[in-house]
């Protein structure tokens, strides 16, 4: 249609378009000006960071530098035999050099994640070398170690190769590549990952359900209630909101743990005796009970936020025709409250998906959640590309769960504020 | 089938919010079956809770409301079968028009055939077949008031509650939706209860009009009584335009008294609310009662002087200064018999006494 409709100028005989455009073009440098410090900032704390933890998640590159010309002289090797000659040369010249920058040590290290036994015969073949003559190198270096003709080690070596791995992904779900190049699962008595994922997810759905059934009513009555009680009860909810989260954590250690104040109520009452006070801290209990409180005014405050728009007299309107109250209030209130359940949904989930301070006190063994994990990995082994790899599954699933409420509620219907 | 004149009564109900302030004070209404009756009054005057207690929102602090002679205080609101137009429409968001009109259908467990057929009339009431699946914010202001009247109305109840149903709309179309709904009024002979602070709107559309302030009733009766007829200064002031002076009474003669005015004068008025000479008054005066020039013989004649002259087309609104009144207006209709209305002329002003009513004192 464009290109039939005849192109309108301007009195001055420019092209209207091209005048609009001019015009603009002032404001949108303004724009982006302002935004722009955020934008820079966001970059900076943001998206280079997550960036850089994807590049550290599958980084493998450390093996690939240490013995460049051996890959280089491997990539016509087909695996099936002991590698011709050259190569066996340039592992030679490679790990001479190693041996000269005294960084030979990583590289058994390296070596011996892939397989067992590189170690030893690494040892053996640093000492052994000092007496190695020029060429020949493959009857030199299978003298040194048996194992050294096992074509299975040279495999494995050969595995090393790429610059990228995916095998921290795998590790987060305790699987492995194994000696085959096979992936597989860990032996069932090593598996501590899934069993942390599984949790995750259940103590965020659980904490969510919770937060979700609490809030409700309340937000109902934050947005019904006359100004001067509902001002009260507002500041009642946003009061634990501005106590700090250690705090708020350590005062549910005080109450909930076996000599706590609970348990102590409990069995002055009589309701247990005193021998058998239940375990309400440092398990999932403590876990739920803490974090549902924590992220209740993310709950709250969406709620509260689309309930105050909604009229009173559309419940009103609901009983006037001849709706119970139920029936007014679940065709007529409780539908138009779902994008303030979905906004308080997907922010308290989200939350509790990744929550790790409260957990990491009140948890315990069986009530710490993969975010734990994560932080165990990055403060206690150092293996920071095995947390980088766990946190990017994090957002991974984040980001699905995110997709998936697209898909069923539509992020246009969420309200936030 | 005779009409019931006590279709819905008020029987010395009051109500107070706060134990302190009663907002409606010994109410007593009758309302008759089939009556188009108009609660009217200033904000705050108690109007629209009497309008809630009827609906069920809200209950009377004492005395009882009677819906066809059964007492109602204890029936929750939607057991009552009373239909409700609200003041913003409250149409449910989202649903479609069909959904919103076949609510209180479906509550009633009606058969979708016939839910489908009297949804389909109640839109054809109000002009809006074909509207069934829109929802209801892609309607304009005054559609969407059609809708919320057939919703009040699909369900056949014998009494409706309009709560300042056309307080959103703009001038042109209130004044089509007063008579739209004047007319479905008349076709199904249903009870209204109409509740609105816009007098024109109450004088167009009521069979009877109850005037509100201060919590009790102030006047009731047909909108042209209320209108020539107020029996207190407040109505008075409250429907349509009015000349004033406040005075005092000096001579009681039956039909007619005369007032001494504060500046001396004395006028003859007609005793509406004064029973013997001292008593304390406002007379009140129609502005289209009052003539300039008058061939006619009348009991009152004075000269005021032209303060103000405004041009209405057809007609001319004048201001005098009459009787030490600055505000004394006149409707002059438009003809060449009136050219010398000139501003700080001179005018000879004259009225009836029988339309100077002498009612209570503000």
């Amino acid at each position: 249609m464009s290109a039939e409709t005849k192109q309108i100028l301007t009195t001055d005989g420019i092209p209207l378009e091209v005048s609009l455009k001019k015009a603009e073009r002032k404001n949108k440098i303004k724009a982006f000006l302002l935004v722009a410090p955020l934008l820079l900032f966001l970059l900076i704390t943001y998206i280079f960071p997550i960036g850089d933890m994807l590049m550290r998640s599958v980084d493998d590159k450390m093996v690939t530098q240490m013995l460049p010309k051996t890959f280089k002289s491997m990539e016509t090797w087909d695996g099936k035999e002991l590698p011709p000659e050259e190569v066996f040369e340039a592992f030679y010249l490679d790990y001479k050099k190693l041996i000269e920058d005294k960084t030979f040590g990583k590289l058994s290290t390296q070596l011996n994640y892939t397989k067992n036994g590189f170690k030893s015969i690494l040892k053996k073949l640093q000492r052994k070398m000092k007496k190695f003559e020029e060429g020949n190198y493959k009857e030199q270096i299978t003298a040194v170690h048996p194992r050294w003709e096992n074509v299975e080690y040279w495999r494995a070596i050969k595995r090393r190769a790429p610059a990228y791995t995916s095998a921290k992904y795998l590790k987060g779900m305790d699987m492995y590549i194994n000696e085959e190049g096979k992936i597989v699962n860990v032996e069932e008595d090593r598996r501590v990952h899934r069993i942390l994922w599984l949790r995750t997810l259940e103590v965020a759905f659980f904490v969510t359900l919770l937060c979700f059934l609490m809030a409700y009513p309340i937000a109902h009555l934050l947005a019904t209630l006359p100004m001067k009680y509902s001002n009260l009860l507002m500041i009642c909810v946003l009061l634990p909101f501005w106590t700090s989260l250690l705090v708020r954590t350590a005062s549910w250690m005080i109450l909930l743990q076996q000599q706590g104040v609970v348990n102590d109520f409990f069995v002055m009452t009589g309701l247990v005796p005193d021998d058998a006070r239940p375990e309400m801290m440092y398990n999932k209990t403590g876990t739920y009970v803490a974090m549902t409180q924590i992220l209740l005014p993310f709950m709250v405050l969406p709620l509260y936020s689309v309930m105050k728009t909604i009229s009173p007299s559309l419940m009103r309107a609901g009983k006037s025709l001849g709706g119970t109250p139920f029936i007014a209030f679940w065709k007529v209130y409780f539908p138009l409250t779902i994008p303030g359940i979905g906004a308080g949904c997907l922010l308290v989930f989200i939350l509790a998906i990744g929550y790790y301070i409260t957990p990491a006190l009140v948890g315990g063994a069986s009530g710490t959640l993969i975010s734990n994990q994560i932080a165990f990995h990055m403060k206690s082994t150092l293996d920071w590309s095995f947390a980088s790899a766990m946190g990017l599954m994090l957002l991974t699933g984040v980001l699905a769960i995110y997709w998936v409420y697209n898909k069923l509620v539509g992020v246009d219907n969420i309200k936030l504020g | 089938m005779s009409k019931k004149s006590d279709f819905v009564k008020f029987d010395k109900v009051d109500k107070s919010y706060d134990g302190k302030v009663l907002v409606v004070k010994d109410l007593n209404l009758d309302i008759a079956e089939g009556e188009f009756i108009t609660m009217l009054g200033p904000s705050g005057s108690g109007k629209t809770t009497c309008l809630m207690m009827l609906a069920g929102f809200e209950t009377p602090t004492n005395g009882e409301i009677y819906l066809d002679k059964n007492p109602i205080s204890n029936i929750p609101p939607h057991k009552r079968g009373i239909g409700m137009v609200f003041q913003n429409y409250a149409l449910f968001p989202h649903m479609t028009v069909y959904e919103n009109l076949a609510f209180p259908l479906k509550v009633r467990k009606f058969q979708k055939d016939e839910i489908d057929k009297k949804v389909d009339k109640a839109l054809s009431m109000v002009s809006l077949s074909g509207f069934e699946h829109r929802m209801p914010g892609q309607l304009s202001g005054g559609q969407q008031q059609r809708v919320a009247v057939a919703r009040s109305l699909v369900f056949d109840p014998q009494l409706v509650l309009m709560d300042e149903p056309l307080g959103a709309l703009d001038k042109n179309l209130r004044e089509s939706m007063q008579y739209e709904i004047k007319h479905i009024h008349e076709s199904i002979g249903v009870t209204v209860v109409y509740v609105t602070h816009d007098q024109s709107e109450a004088l167009t559309m009521s069979n009877r009009i109850a005037v509100f302030n201060d919590g009790k009733v102030q006047q009731l009766s047909s909108p042209d009584k209320l209108y020539e007829e107020p029996v207190n200064s407040f109505v008075a002031e409250f429907i349509g335009e009015n000349n004033t002076f406040a005075g005092q009474v000096t001579n009681m003669s039956g039909e007619a008294c005369k007032v001494k005015l504060n500046d001396g004068t004395e006028i003859i008025a007609n005793p509406i609310s004064v029973k013997s000479n001292g008593d304390k008054t406002t007379v009140s005066l129609r502005p289209e009662r009052a003539l300039i020039n008058s061939k006619e013989k009348m009991d009152n004649n004075f000269k005021g002087k032209i303060e103000e002259v405004i041009y209405h087309g057809d007609h001319t609104r004048v201001r005098l200064d009459l009787l030490g009144n600055k505000e004394f207006i006149l409707k002059v209709p438009n003809s060449s018999a009136n050219m010398d209305i000139k501003m700080g002329n001179q005018i000879n002003v004259s009225w009836n006494s029988h339309d100077a009513r002498a009612l209570d004192p503000k």
